[in-house]
């Protein structure tokens, strides 16, 4: 699968869609798929703050788990409780349904330090 | 009446079965609760299947029929020394004597009790050269748990609480990280070279000041002599670190060559592996901890005491033994009471049958069914380390996976088919489609040839009909499950109908 | 040594292997090679092992004694089914059930483990067992501690000493401290103490036990519990004698969130300490957190009914360092054990013994309350162990008692100062009229004579 061209990405495989002063946070079809099925996805608490790049989170597969980390700072305003039931989600829908937490923006500058859908598929297919 | 009862597949539930007031005459009628205690003391229903003797004797032994043991064949497992248990061992656990003893005995009354911890514990002492064991922790986990508290406390006694660093081998077993951060030291995985080792020069590179504690196997979890381990104590050492011997792989080593000698300061055993102890379907465990003699007052209590008097017979005869909980060092116990006595008993007795060069002579024969089973799983997989091993090896299906699709997961799978257990699997990770085999050397040569010539079928049967293997396995009561489904949607229990309940 | 080869297998093996002696195969570095003389012990033919445990088990005179030892390790009948079905070598020699298509008698069974322990305990979920009791406890804190974030613990100075010590040791390797709640003149946990220290918010669970160590009764009462709530401190219960689960109103029903304890009253041998075996059960909100293995229900690709252990990211092997627990082996066999054990007891056995032991505890209490010079130490409902006060060092009283083959219970001040002349006393449905009438006659000698009468 392509990469939506309309986010922006991290190296560790997340995606953020911005839209004004939030985001929308989720892994990418590639991170997805390495993983396999995902069985939990363990989220921040709303209203934490967070900071760009840290460690918020884990997705678990039946047979692996993986850190979450986000691709921009601060406050967390709303979690996917869908996931709870539906964990499969992120593997179906990974840009869609399958989206993790928001975010409202502490820094929009932060945006600089995250890649383009076409530096990220280097990455994704090395 | 259920049809299941006559069911040779299905296995309902206990709580399917019974009815209520089907009771058994294990004791008289007791009194109503209501007679000794308050009415808001005292639980409302309580939901449990009533059933006849029968029907548990028959539930039981049904489900012990779908169950894969030692006794029912071959179980090359590696990193988990499947041996043989003897059945002398449990008949010696099993003596009044001993099952009945109650742990607040007193000493004086429990000289036999404590006389078998006594001669186990110096045994081992001598076998893996450390100045002392403690036999407190139920399990290898358990027990490198308590080398790490001890490191811990150490450290902080002697005024260096910032050593918070512990290295870990990229080989090393999942415990071994999960250990180290439940004392709050930080862990550092280190990579193998190409030989599967660890060597003099990578480590050096995350050694220092803060360095805590090295943790390492010997041989390691690829089944290779680490032959630089005493340059790598040497180094762990000059940083004033400790080294730490996982004993996970000790049935390679006995009377061979001593975790104490290759400069450890601490160590485990986990003797339901090396000294025979049955698995009992994943414990009860039992893991000593071993201690070089700096670190003797920090083992966990209790520890056993032997004065000696002036008696004859066996060495130890001549001694009055006690339980010593005043360690003041200690780092304390790991556990309610004294150890896992029962498989005390069971490690004491496989020791007496083999004696020291007895358990020299395991060792090479775990190491020589190793490398007969190595070279021959050779001429037809890979086996990333084509050098010779110890007790295990690893192989790897990387290659027959890119030709045919066929993944270590199927082998394994197909391998049950046949009567056996599968080897690890993907472990230790650093080796792609990893099958992790241990023989053990309680196997005979024509089991062995049966493993492998199964084994050659199978892969031949991976290039000609993969699809056989990738349905695998469908001689077994159920075929492979739905593991994705059982943690999406967990069911962990069985639940009363609704009517039953009060 | 169990080794079946001949020495034609050896030199076949040897020359497939491509070396010319055993000696080849375990070469190490000269510096390292073994020197010393190994001080283990001798070899013997099996008949004459038999004759060594012989003569060890001959020096476990205690065994024959009239005993009312309790304290967190308990006599109770167990059918001799349950030795004969659980020493079948299928289920004695496997492993661990990673390979479930194989394994699927013994992930069944410790699924009816789970079972049992959430249908005594009240509670959602139980995982396939732990260690011990004590180490259940330790366990049970660092759920709590990794669910809020605190770094303190309280527990009832009431809950068994040794499983206390065990949680000390935990928290010391997590720098996390543990602080302890005073006991009432009754015997049980002060729960007006309780409520004021959890409402500094600092503690990440409180701990009671019920039976506690004295044997009483020892719950929240409402208020706590809203105490408790309030401060958001998660309630762990403990419970050492699990007979008692037969009787009394479940740790659910007051309050508990977390309940750890010890199953070796299901039929599990004493076995001079071990191996016991330690459960977990907990309610649904808690399940990422709890440690150890699970066994879940499943399906295989027909369809058909299959066994797996299950959400195995929480553990060691795969999470490494961020794993629930550091929990590998666990104690399957005992927990199989105690599953056969509920099975055949059932409902009306099960509740037949907890009956049973509040009878026979209450004629010990009787009894010894009746000897000049002693008296019950605490008025609180109690399941099946009472406090004896002597009035003299327990320590003195014990060794006179045991010069009588009597081993009269055990010694609190070993633990509790306040407590040196009292004796921690325990009766269960093996317990009879007669030894206990033994042991009052003894007492009543003992005692006169120290009171020199």
């Amino acid at each position: 699968m392509a990469q939506p061209e309309n986010l922006l990405y991290s190296k560790e495989h997340e995606w953020v869609k911005i839209d004004g002063d939030s985001a929308t946070i989720g892994i990418t079809d590639y991170a997805q798929n390495s993983l396999g099925d995902i069985v939990y996805v363990e989220l921040p608490r709303v209203g934490k703050q967070i900071e760009q790049f840290g460690n918020i989170g884990v997705v678990e597969s039946v047979k692996a788990v993986s850190d979450l980390f986000t691709p921009v700072g601060g406050e967390v305003l709303e979690t996917n409780g869908a996931l709870e039931a539906d964990p499969a989600a992120v593997n179906r829908d990974p840009y869609g349904a399958g989206w993790l937490f928001k975010v409202k923006l502490k820094d929009a500058g932060e945006k600089s330090n995250l890649l383009s859908a076409s530096e990220y598929e280097k990455i994704a297919h090395d | 009446m259920s049809t299941q009862a006559f069911d040779r597949t299905a296995s309902p539930l206990i709580f399917e079965l019974g009815q209520d007031g089907r009771a058994n005459s294990y004791v008289e009628a007791g009194p109503p609760l209501e007679q000794f205690l308050p009415k808001d003391a005292l639980r409302g229903d309580l939901p449990l299947p009533d059933n006849s003797e029968l029907d548990v004797v028959r539930h039981f032994t049904k489900l012990s029929q779908r169950t894969f043991g030692i006794d029912l064949g071959f179980y090359p497992l590696g990193s988990c020394t499947m041996k043989y248990n003897p059945r002398i061992n449990d008949a010696m656990a099993g003596k009044r004597e001993f099952a009945q003893l109650h742990p607040y005995t007193p000493d004086e009354l429990a000289q036999g009790a404590l006389q078998v911890m006594y001669e186990l514990e110096r045994s081992l002492a001598s076998l893996f050269g450390m100045a002392a064991f403690s036999l407190n922790p139920s399990a290898g986990a358990h027990a490198e748990l308590a080398a790490l508290l001890i490191a811990k406390k150490y450290f902080k006694d002697r005024g260096e609480p910032r050593r918070d660093k512990v290295i870990v081998p990229d080989t090393a077993h999942g415990t071994n990280p999960a250990s180290a951060a439940m004392c709050g030291f930080k862990v550092i995985s280190l990579p193998s070279d190409e030989r599967g080792r660890v060597s003099v020069e990578e480590i050096q590179k995350v050694l220092g000041p803060d360095t805590a504690v090295c943790m390492m196997t010997n041989p390691n979890t690829l089944g290779l002599f680490e032959d630089h381990i005493a340059e790598i104590a040497a180094a762990v050492h000059d940083v004033g670190g400790l080294m730490y011997y996982d004993g996970a792989n000790a049935n390679a080593i006995m009377g061979n060559v001593r975790p104490g000698d290759m400069g450890f300061d601490l160590m485990h055993l986990n003797t339901h592996k090396t000294f025979t102890i049955p698995h009992g379907g994943g414990g009860a465990g039992h893991g000593p901890v071993g201690v070089a003699a700096h670190l003797v007052e920090y083992l966990p209590t209790p520890v056993v005491r032997a004065v000696p008097n002036n008696g004859t017979g066996a060495p130890s005869d001549g001694f009055t033994f006690s339980l010593d909980f005043d360690l003041p060092k200690s780092i304390g116990p790991m556990r309610s009471f004294w150890c896992n006595f029962a498989h005390a008993v069971r490690a004491l007795s496989y020791i007496y049958a083999n004696g020291a060069e007895g358990l020299h002579r395991v060792s090479q024969l775990a190491v020589l069914n190793a490398n007969y089973v190595r070279v021959k799983v050779a001429e037809f997989l890979e086996t990333p380390y084509p050098e010779i091993c110890r007790h295990e090896f690893v192989a790897s299906a990387q290659e027959l996976k890119k030709a045919t699709g066929v993944k270590a997961l199927d082998l394994a799978k197909a391998l049950l088919d046949h009567g056996m257990m599968a080897p690890t699997m993907y472990f230790p990770l650093i080796v792609p489609e990893c099958l992790m085999i241990e023989p053990t050397e309680t196997e005979s040569k024509e089991t062995l040839d049966y493993f492998i010539e199964v084994l050659r079928e199978i892969v031949a049967e991976a290039k000609t009909n993969p699809d056989a293997l990738f349905a695998a396995p469908v001689n077994t009561v159920v075929g492979r499950v739905d593991e994705t489904r059982a943690a999406r949607q967990p069911d962990l229990r069985w639940t009363p109908p609704v009517s039953s309940r009060a | 040594m169990y080794t079946p080869h001949t020495e034609a297998d050896i030199k076949a093996m040897l020359v497939a292997i491509g070396v010319g002696s055993l000696d080849d195969l375990l070469q190490v570095p000269e510096s390292i090679a073994l020197k010393a003389k190994l001080d283990v012990v001798p070899a013997l033919p099996e008949y004459q092992i038999a004759r060594r445990f012989e003569h060890f088990a001959a020096k476990n005179t205690g065994v024959d004694y009239v005993s009312f030892l309790g304290a967190g390790s308990y006599r109770h009948y167990a059918p001799p089914a349950i030795a004969a079905l659980a020493m079948r070598g299928e289920f004695l020699t496997a492993y661990t059930p990673y390979q479930a298509e194989v394994s699927q008698g013994y992930l069944q069974a410790i699924y009816e483990w789970q079972t049992y322990l959430c249908l005594l305990t009240g509670m959602d979920i139980a995982n396939a067992s732990v260690y011990d009791g004590a180490t259940a406890l330790a366990e049970g804190a660092i759920m709590a501690l990794n669910e809020n974030g605190r770094k303190k613990v309280l527990v009832s100075r009431a809950v068994d000493p040794n499983y206390r010590a065990v949680l000390k040791t935990y928290c010391d390797g997590l720098d996390v401290e543990v602080d302890e709640i005073a006991l009432t003149a009754d015997g049980t946990t002060d729960l007006a103490k309780l409520a004021e220290a959890v409402a500094s918010k600092e503690y990440a669970c409180v701990a009671l036990q019920s039976p506690n160590f004295f044997g009483n009764i020892d719950t929240l009462s409402p208020a706590a519990r809203d105490a408790v709530n309030a401060s958001e401190t998660v309630p762990i219960a403990v419970v050492s004698e699990a007979i008692s689960l037969g009787a009394l109103a479940t740790p659910a029903s007051w309050g508990a969130q977390i309940v750890v304890g010890e199953a070796q009253s299901f039929g599990v041998a004493m076995a001079y300490g071990g191996p016991y075996v330690g459960f977990i059960t907990t309610t649904k909100e808690h399940l990422r957190r709890i440690p150890g293995r699970l066994v879940g229900k499943s399906v295989d690709g027909q369809g058909r009914t299959a066994y797996v252990l299950t959400l195995q990211a929480r553990e060691q092997h795969i999470r490494r360092e961020r794993a629930t627990s550091n929990i590998c082996t666990n104690q399957a066999h005992c927990a199989l054990i105690a599953t056969m054990y509920l099975a055949l007891m059932g409902k009306t056995g099960l509740r037949d013994v907890a009956a049973l032991n509040l009878a026979r505890s209450r004629e010990l209490a009787t009894a010894v309350s009746k000897v000049d010079g002693v008296d019950l130490k605490f008025a609180a409902p109690f399941f099946n162990e009472i406090v004896v006060d002597v009035h003299q060092p327990a320590r003195d009283v014990l060794a006179k008692l045991q010069a009588r083959k009597i081993l009269g219970g055990v010694d609190l001040g070993r633990w509790y100062p306040e407590l040196r002349t009292s004796i921690l006393m325990n009766a269960t449905e093996l317990t009879t009229r007669a030894q206990i009438d033994q042991l009052a006659t003894a007492l009543g000698e003992i005692v006169r004579v120290h009171a020199g009468v």
